[in-house]
């Protein structure tokens, strides 16, 4: 278990460098979504579920569904075909 | 060769050192890179000059005065490339600062968690009698299995009240700010209101997702509804039978389309749902409000603990929490994506 706790609080470190670091803010989005859902199972290991809903609720769900929304809204979410048309060309 | 020439400028430390010569913005796709105005002025002047140079080839009369202007421009050249030199320069010191201001606050947080006493400690300053009390007397004065919910909403409901205020006047601000006037007959509003509509460019009826939304919502619903009701009985309330609410509505509006949504809950709903929820929350706790949000008898008998009607006024408290967060959740998202409700 204690193993288990250890490697849930590295990964907690490393998603949330890897959101500051990551190029792509979709990209840093979903790793700030999997900080969230990291974060959700650590509350249950320290006895607090209620607060493990509303991480997993809040957290995941509501907040990055907003950030996917502004993302469209600005225009900053690219469009991947372009790329495969590149790729087929080649 | 080539290859290893790619290799290198897609690599880390290229674009690093890159960065570290204030060549390139770390940001080189993205929206916050502004052009340099002053390398501009620069060009412009390198312009005028070549010019001038030119003209003063072709005409020969005119070249004393060509000759003042040209000094003039040099000087304008000089003055440019001192700025531009000036320019880089904060521009590195800005770098090491802020390296060094994050580097510092890291060292005093860390600092500061070396003084935490140790995690779980029976001796901890947080395990004094406040705690004591409420573990010992929590289920005989709520009458809340759940504790943690018997603190919320009725030792602590004066704050609660005020947390479910907050996210109506966030709402409310939201609204504010990204609502769309449909009244208005203005060309700038009614474009607005042409470009909000964006569902009309995407894949409609998407069936993968209306399968899994015909599944999907009822449990997550009903979920949310077992949390918000058996909040005085098991892990949650309001707040995350809220949210879980309005996330599951949220999934059956982008599965089915604001048609089907709006049926049943448009921004006339919102508004009556919410301010009722708050004013009923207002006036069942105002009486010990007013004196002082002590915690007063209610009057209402407290049942036998781990009923479903047991526990008072905090049933009843659990579902206005939940009505207010189910719908701040989802006029969030309406108010995102079109601007309205």
């Amino acid at each position: 278990m204690k193993v288990f706790e250890m490697l849930l609080l590295l990964c907690l470190i490393v998603c949330s460098v890897a959101v500051a670091f990551t190029k792509d803010l979709l990209t840093s989005i979903v790793t700030f979504m999997s900080y969230s859902l990291i974060m959700c199972v650590i509350w249950v290991l320290l006895q607090s579920p209620d607060l493990a809903i509303t991480e997993a609720a809040v957290g995941a769900g509501v907040t990055s569904i907003l950030f996917f929304i502004t993302l469209k809204k600005i225009k900053a979410i690219r469009k991947e075909d372009s790329d495969e048309q590149k790729e087929r060309e080649l | 060769m080539s290859r290893k020439r790619e290799n290198y400028e897609k690599s880390f430390l290229f674009r690093l050192k890159r960065w570290m010569d204030g060549e390139v913005d770390l940001l080189e796709n993205g929206m916050e890179t502004v052009p340099l105005p002053k390398r501009r002025r620069y060009q412009e002047v390198e312009e005028k000059l070549s010019s001038k140079s030119e003209k003063s080839a072709s005409g020969r009369g005119e070249l004393s005065s060509d000759r003042e202007e040209l000094l003039s421009g040099g000087k304008k050249r000089f003055s440019a490339d001192a700025e531009e030199k000036a320019l880089r320069i904060y521009r590195r010191i800005y770098q090491v600062m802020s390296v060094v201001l994050c580097l510092s606050i890291i060292f005093v947080l860390l600092w500061t968690i070396a003084y935490l006493p140790v995690f779980g400690n029976a001796g901890n300053p947080d395990n004094n009698e406040v705690s004591a009390r409420y573990i010992e007397k929590g289920l005989q004065e709520t009458g809340a299995v759940n504790i943690v919910t018997g603190m919320i909403l009725d030792y602590r409901a004066f704050d609660t009240f005020g947390e479910s205020c907050v996210l109506f006047i966030g709402s409310c601000c939201v609204m504010v700010l990204l609502k769309i006037e449909k009244g208005s007959k203005s060309k700038k509003n009614q474009e607005r209101l042409a470009k909000s509509q964006d569902r009309l460019y995407e894949p409609k009826n998407d069936v993968i997702l209306q399968k899994c939304a015909c599944v999907l919502v009822p449990v997550i619903l009903l979920f949310g509804i077992y949390i918000v009701l058996n909040g005085h009985l098991s892990p949650g309330g309001g707040f995350s039978g809220g949210a879980v609410i309005g996330s599951g509505l949220i999934l059956y509006l982008n599965a089915f389309g604001f048609e089907k949504t709006e049926r049943l809950f448009t921004e006339k709903t919102y508004r009556r749902i919410t301010v009722s929820a708050l004013t009923f929350y207002c006036l069942a706790k105002s009486y010990s409000f007013f004196t002082g949000a002590n915690h007063l008898e209610s009057g209402i008998p407290l049942g036998a603990p781990g009923d479903i009607i047991s526990s008072g006024l905090i049933l009843p408290l659990n579902i206005c929490v939940g009505l207010v967060v189910a719908c701040t959740m989802y006029a969030f998202y309406a108010l995102f994506r079109k601007g309205g409700m």
